[in-house]
């Protein structure tokens, strides 16, 4: 891809409108790589040499830590400093019924209106594997758009909620005084991935004794190399931030840590390392998704299954015959 | 609507299009009470689409700006207070402004049969009032979905 344009007229002239900064166009890009329509790696692949201006801040937690809020008033910190902000709000979508409740956005209703103020809710689609490739590809688009701070919300840590955080500058994990103790977050893994937490609904008499417990299991982990690939300015000690959203309190020291954060890994070359391995991970991943996608309609796969799937189940069949029969239909023909 | 119903609804609506169909769910207005709002994004998520609910006491332009950078396919107004003449309109207008008069518009709540008429000609596709079953609305904007991907 030399940057040459597209040979569809619909995605040339909405590269041009996106660049001219129409939030429309903004919203139908990312539409297209969400979804994965036809002509989305063409633009994705237009749009990275526009990419990193963005500082990519991934904020997770349990449900009803607060996040929203505080994400509420970490755009309006930003918006004071003239920072431009894109929000990603990503929910669950009912494994059942395939559908999802975005309620996110009802509680940044304060920064609505503000043209600096970009606010998106994805739901996970149930791709577990794929959410975190197409989160970090969603704000890929943000980030060639402009915007200077990108704040990606997630419920949980799970594996895909890690893999997101994975894919940010900084990553934020939220908890509130009622977590638990210290050890069940040590073992979320999370640990290996935060950058920073933050301790919310802190004037809970609860807060003190959680933010030391916290810090005396950070200080246990800094004596341990990490193995988790994640690099990590030398001697940057995970601060512990308490904050109660819902009055403003502990923000501005959060925007100042976050801000610290991004500049220690400048200076130290962290960023570049960091970014560095992103986009290696991320290109294995987009190998790994077109390969699958690739070879199952090369092969008529899901036809192959729905034609032998009651041998499988009668056991004259293995699933792994099957699927050797699949991807050896599939293979040869993967380049067609 | 029993389980074998609602699931062959989901199916068909699934295998017609291969993206979920993402419809915002708006207040404008002064009204206080969402429950029936709740009840209507609840069958539309039940039905396999991503509603983005915005809450209460929306103004016509911060719904069609949620719209816009949503890029939703529907969007859902309900309105109780009576003051749908003036901000149906509006977010219709606002709606074509930015670019995306394509958006099915679609409004629930108390709005008088006399009203009806004028508002389906200033653009709202179908007005549903009280008591409409919510496989109605569902079926509504599942065969739009349908018949604009052909």
């Amino acid at each position: 891809m030399d940057g040459a344009m597209g040979s569809d007229p619909g995605i040339d002239k909405l590269i041009v409108e996106f660049r001219d900064r129409s939030v429309r166009a903004l919203a139908r890009t990312i539409s297209i790589v969400e979804d994965g329509r036809p002509g989305f790696e063409g633009i994705l692949s237009l749009l990275h040499r526009d990419l990193g201006s963005a500082h990519r801040i991934g904020i997770t937690g349990a449900p009803g830590v607060g996040k929203s809020t505080l994400v509420e008033r970490l755009v309006q910190r930003y918006r004071k400093l003239d920072k431009t902000v894109a929000v990603v709000a990503v929910d669950p979508t009912s494994p059942f019924t395939g559908g999802a409740f975005l309620g996110d956005r009802i509680r940044m209703g304060s920064v609505a209106l503000d043209s600096g103020v970009y606010i998106r809710s994805m739901a996970t689609r149930g791709a577990s594997g794929g959410l975190a490739i197409t989160t970090c590809e969603v704000c890929d688009v943000l980030d060639a758009f402009g915007f200077e701070r990108i704040l990606v919300e997630t419920v949980g840590a799970g594996q895909s909620e890690l893999a997101i955080a994975g894919t940010a500058d900084t990553a934020v994990l939220v908890l509130v005084p009622e977590s638990g103790d210290g050890i069940q977050v040590l073992k979320a893994g999370v640990m290996e991935i935060a950058d920073l937490y933050v301790v919310n609904k802190s004037d809970r008499p609860a807060a003190e004794q959680m933010v030391t417990e916290l810090q005396g299991i950070l200080s246990i982990r800094a004596e341990v190399p990490t193995s988790s690939g994640i690099s990590h300015p030398p001697q940057w000690n995970p601060p512990v931030l308490r904050t109660v959203a819902t009055e403003d309190e502990g923000t501005e020291e959060l925007v100042t840590a976050l801000e610290e954060h991004v500049e220690a890994m400048r200076t130290t070359g962290v960023l570049g390392r960091r970014r560095k391995e992103r986009l290696i991970r991320h290109t294995r991943d987009v190998v790994d998704r077109s390969l699958r996608q690739r070879v199952w309609k090369a092969s008529d796969g899901q036809q192959r299954i729905a034609e032998n799937v009651d041998r499988v189940v009668s056991g004259a069949m293995s699933p792994y015959q099957l699927a050797e029969l699949i991807i050896e239909a599939g293979l040869p023909r993967v380049g067609d | 609507m029993d389980h074998a119903a609602k699931a062959s609804l989901v199916d068909s609506h699934k295998h017609s299009r291969s993206r979920p169909i993402r419809v915002l769910v708006a207040k404008p207005g002064l009204d206080g009470h969402d429950r029936g709002a709740k009840v209507v994004a609840t069958a539309l998520r039940d039905a396999g689409m991503e509603v983005i609910y915005t809450g209460l006491h929306q103004t016509p332009e911060m719904i069609a700006d949620a719209a816009v950078q949503e890029d939703v396919d529907v969007v859902g107004l309900s309105i109780l207070s009576g003051a749908h003449l003036t901000l149906v309109p509006r977010v219709r207008e606002l709606l074509e402004e930015k670019g995306r008069g394509d958006t099915l518009l679609v409004v629930g709540g108390i709005i008088p049969q006399a009203d009806c008429q004028h508002l389906e000609e200033q653009g709202v596709a179908k007005l549903f009032g009280p008591g409409t079953p919510t496989g109605e609305i569902v079926s509504f904007i599942s065969a739009w979905s349908e018949n604009r991907s052909k």
